[in-house]
């Protein structure tokens, strides 16, 4: 029990600022056998934040597949999952958001969640080799003062990710990025980092062996970023605006240091005890996890902890999430390690405290005494778990096809392209350092990075998805489709997908309607992931994305990586040669609910989604990957956002340099408008080349294995032609790559 | 994970040549640098020569043919980049280096630094377009006459990568001047299919789209682009290979008049 005896009175007043329920507070008391001081009932909030304890959601999460042949370290016991990649070597890699600090102060907000996630993963022992990012904004077409705040969170955000990742050194290679009113003034910033270790080098992140020495290294301690965990469990509403204290200030260069320092120190054996980063919640959260997961108690003075502001009050240090520090318990008679490394590195350090074996967390102050006492493993581990009410909302409106009005193809597609939704990203890419590393092999913009890991002498392909449209109008499908298109990407580059990481973000999780887009995003993604064989080794939730226009649409953003086997497997989405064979895999398609056609340029927001399933889904990406591993793929692109016809110019236009096609689309069986035939965003389909001498084998080997192929034309000239049975439309490539690339540098400048 | 610059690995990593000792490059690490690890796998894996790495608290390179100060936020560039790096006990080592004619490349933020230090003229400010810029871009040979340049035939194409924020060249009149007349310009910004140096080749405003320089004695060598990251044709370009092989020629040019 303390022994210093707090001056601020505990009132319900008090209790209900902190985000405690009344049934939550009576469980503290029932833990602790006793009232809370002030400082104790700041721990809980932050520990029993859905930011650090998923409460709402930890049940749903619980559906996942977690375990496989190649997963090392499983989701939820560590910081970040590894996966197996052969030789000896494993790949860790998370997703997580910042979704709230970055709507209110975008540069910092987004720098920081790269300098979270970068952390996730060295504190595994895994030198971090890349980062992507899944962004989501709202409009930034007009005049408007929401459009204009939301180019500013758009540039902001882009610019902080920029600022981080290029100065630690780590590439950012690829990612996506959406616009949708739904996220108007409430963005979306999901980073994801991947890094690579041998497996012998995973680092634990336990307090293990009583008696060993806790030391706190890295930044100072500051006022900066107090409770964010609890500000991130809240809706924005106007006056988050006052909440910018809560938003932490990021120094990559000081990261650089204690990234490279810890993996110094990690690289002694038998140095470090256990390790654990201090993100979210702090040295609250550091300790009392690793004690948990130690089986531990933990005891730390917080004089001795590196301050930068005077006269902190013990909730204040112990909340703070001031970033670039870890905690690390070194084994014992290892000190001097900690000592000459982090000295060389010039970063502070101080040993505050040492493991126990009494199951504790326990907080001494100086000449205080003993501020905090709480069980460390109730504390983290007995979090309260909700099982919200979920009530379906009323189906979105199913578009009538015969009452929508026919836009010319060759009028739609240069404008499809030149939404900011489906336009290059070359803008926001050029950015970002890619090409530190000397391991970009397929550079952003393709479907999937291609990234060489030199240490391992492994090819990795990584990629996100999620179409949050699909997932308003149908969750458990849209989510599955997202899990889909994130491995069809990852074939199209030639990989082997292997596992995922996702990062859910959601509205406030006590409106069933919201509780129910969860609870069936979380199901869809469970099913696709268990066919695909790709466990969920991780990720994060993200809830209460609302501001006062309205909730965001449900976005389960889909992290997956994958092994490609050979370097001459890597395959890019552009096509190569004139006189190539140009085919398409999977059925021709159709249905125009929540297509990009039917939602900008007719503004409508009407289902139902196209048919899918996933075994068609899985025998089309086997089938193009037994293709490319016969050598015979010389381009292979996902049909996605625009359809078939967007599909077939970016074919054209992604290249060095643009390139025609020729393609003819016989449908006389099917009787279908050209709009539906060109813009459906009818998934498991992709667009492939193979050399003229090679087609008729392709297609042999592909209906040989029981799936859909047909040829569409031939790659040359310089203009895309499309032959349907109703008309001609023709387009200059040179023409498309204009509209396609000048869209967003002409918003932005 | 093992050092690494232990011996059995530098071994493992090295092609052997036989008989000939293969040149030492210094890769100087400063708080802060972040392509020091590419240079030294880009020295050892992809052109086979040896290299180690440096600690910015050394005031010794004795023993090393060539030095190269990577890329990188030395120290953070939180004053001005490169401004605090060269008041580090290194870059002493490094000027007396420069000046008993050792090779000395500065590439990226080393470039900076080796402008703060003195060593090559101007200065290297904020992009024009004030976003940092990432991207491959088309190097003209200006001249060949370099330990740097001297495996390239003069006009000769070079595609290396770009990535930096404060990459745009600057330099009074006077200094441009002589430049240009000492043919200290070594690589300039161009076009990729005319070859002429074009406002829209340039990637970050650069005075004459200056893109390397080297000092009057042309042992000391700057510049913007990263041959460290151009050196294995999976990554777009081996061109780099050239700019090292040129400094590792020369050093065993040296070593053979011995």
């Amino acid at each position: 029990m303390p022994t210093f005896i707090s001056p601020t009175p505990i009132t319900a007043e008090l209790i209900a600022r902190h985000g405690v329920t009344p049934d939550e507070y009576e469980r503290i008391q029932k833990i602790l056998g006793r009232d809370p001081n002030v400082t104790e009932l700041g721990v809980f909030s932050v520990m029993w934040s859905e930011h650090c304890s998923y409460k709402s959601s930890r049940a749903e999460l619980r559906k996942f597949p977690t375990t496989g042949p190649t997963v090392l370290v499983k989701a939820g016991e560590e910081n970040a999952g590894v996966i197996d990649i052969g030789d000896g070597w494993g790949v860790a890699f998370k997703m997580e958001s910042h979704n709230h600090p970055s709507a209110v102060e975008p540069f910092q907000g987004a720098a920081t969640g790269v300098g979270g996630i970068i952390r996730d993963i060295f504190t595994m022992g895994a030198r971090p080799v890349f980062l992507l990012n899944s962004l989501r904004f709202g409009p930034i077409t007009g005049d408007t003062v929401d459009v204009k705040l939301n180019r500013r969170l758009f540039g902001g955000v882009v610019s902080g990710i920029a600022h981080y990742g290029n100065c630690i050194g780590v590439p950012t290679i690829g990612g996506e990025i959406y616009f949708d009113e739904s996220y108007s003034g409430n963005p979306l910033v999901n980073v994801f980092c991947a890094g690579v270790l041998k497996h012998e080098e995973i680092a634990r992140g336990a307090a293990k062996g009583p008696g060993n020495p806790v030391f706190y290294v890295g930044a100072e301690t500051g006022r900066d970023g107090l409770a964010g965990a609890a500000f991130a469990s809240r809706e924005l509403t106007e006056e988050s605006k006052e909440d910018r204290p809560a938003v932490q200030v990021g120094d990559p260069f000081k990261e650089k240091l204690l990234l490279e320092a810890c993996l110094e120190l990690l690289a002694l054996e038998g140095a470090v005890a256990g390790i654990q980063d201090m993100g979210a919640a702090g040295l609250t959260c550091s300790t009392c996890e690793t004690a948990s997961r130690g089986g531990t108690g933990v005891e730390i003075d917080l004089a001795l902890v590196p301050q930068r502001e005077t006269g902190m009050s013990a909730y204040e240090i112990l909340l703070s999430e001031s970033q670039e520090r870890m905690l690390i318990i070194a084994n014992k008679g290892r000190e001097a390690d900690v000592r000459r490394i982090f000295e060389k590195w010039e970063l502070p350090y101080a040993e505050i405290g040492r493991v126990t074996d009494d199951g504790m967390m326990r907080v001494k102050h100086g000449d205080l005494g003993v501020v905090v006492e709480i069980p460390a493993r109730q504390l983290a581990e007995e979090a309260p778990l909700y099982h919200p009410e979920a009530k379906e909302p009323p189906a979105v409106p199913r578009l009538d096809l015969a009452k929508l009005d026919f836009i010319s193809p060759q009028e739609a597609l240069p404008r499809l392209l030149a939404h900011p939704n489906l336009a290059s990203r070359r803008w926001v890419y050029r950015q970002y350092d890619y090409s530190v590393r000397g391991g970009c092999v397929v550079s952003p913009g393709s479907d999937a990075a291609v990234f060489h890991v030199r240490e391992a002498d492994k090819f990795l392909a990584a990629t996100s998805d999620c179409n949050a449209t699909f997932c308003r109008i149908q969750p458990r499908q849209g989510a599955m489709m997202a899990v889909a298109e994130a491995a069809r990407n990852l074939v199209c580059s030639g990989a082997r997908p292997l596992a995922v990481t996702d990062n859910l973000n959601f509205g406030n999780p006590n409106k069933p309607e919201n509780f129910w887009q969860l609870r069936e995003s979380v199901e869809g993604l469970a099913e696709a992931c268990r066919a695909f064989n790709t466990p969920v080794t991780g990720g994060n939730v993200s809830l209460y994305n609302e501001s006062p226009a309205g909730v965001v649409d449900p976005t389960p953003t889909v992290g997956m990586v994958g092994l490609i086997e050979k370097e001459e497997h890597i395959t890019r989405q552009y096509f190569r040669d004139a006189g190539d064979v140009i085919l398409l895999l999977g059925s021709i398609g159709g249905g125009l609910g929540g297509s990009q056609y039917l939602l900008q340029l007719h503004g409508k927001n009407e289902g139902p989604l196209p048919r899918f399933d996933l075994p068609s889904e899985i025998a089309v990406q086997e089938s193009l990957l037994s293709l490319i591993r016969a050598g015979l793929v010389k381009s292979a692109h996902d049909c996605s956002e625009g359809g078939l016809a967007a599909t077939l110019a970016e074919c054209c236009i992604t290249g060095a340099a643009p390139i025609g096609a020729s393609v003819a689309l016989g449908t006389r069986n099917l009787d279908r408008r050209d709009d539906d035939l060109l813009f459906s965003e009818s998934p498991s389909r992709i667009v492939l080349t193979v050399a003229a001498e090679n087609a008729a084998a392709a297609l042999l080997l592909l209906q040989r294995g029981g799936v859909e192929a047909r040829k569409l034309g031939t790659v040359g000239g310089d203009e895309l032609v499309i032959l349907t049975d109703a008309a001609r439309y023709a387009w200059k490539t040179s023409d498309l790559h204009a509209e396609w690339s000048e869209t967003i540098p002409a918003l932005m400048s | 994970m093992s050092p690494p610059d232990s011996p059995t690995q530098l071994e493992l990593s090295l092609p052997k040549l036989a008989g000939r000792r293969l040149p030492r490059f210094a890769v100087i690490q400063f708080p802060g640098s972040n392509c020091d690890q590419d240079c030294v796998r880009a020295l050892r894996d992809d052109c086979g020569y040896a290299a180690e790495y440096v600690w910015h608290q050394e005031s010794s390179l004795a023993g090393f043919d060539a030095m190269v100060v990577p890329g990188g936020f030395s120290y953070g560039d939180y004053l001005r980049c490169g401004a605090m790096a060269r008041h580090s006990p290194v870059m002493r080592a490094v000027s007396e280096a420069a000046a008993s004619g050792v090779p000395v490349i500065g590439i990226c933020n080393g470039f900076q630094i080796l402008c703060e230090a003195g060593l090559l003229p101007g200065a290297l400010i904020r992009n024009r377009s004030l976003h940092f810029v990432c991207a491959p871009v088309t190097l003209r040979v200006e001249s060949v006459e370099s330990l740097f340049t001297s495996q390239c035939y003069a006009g000769q194409l070079l595609t290396l990568p770009v990535a930096h924020g404060e990459g745009c060249f600057h330099a009074d009149p006077d200094t441009l001047r002589t430049l240009e007349e000492n043919h200290q310009v070594l690589l300039r910004y161009v076009d990729p299919l005319t070859g002429e140096s074009t406002e829209a080749s340039n990637p970050n405003g650069s005075v004459s789209n200056i893109a390397g320089i080297c000092n009057a004695e042309r042992n000391v060598f700057g510049l913007m682009p990263h041959p460290d990251r151009a050196t294995h044709a999976r990554l777009g370009s081996e061109d780099g290979k050239m700019i090292f092989a040129a400094m590792a020629e020369h050093v065993a040019g040296v070593a053979a008049k011995r």
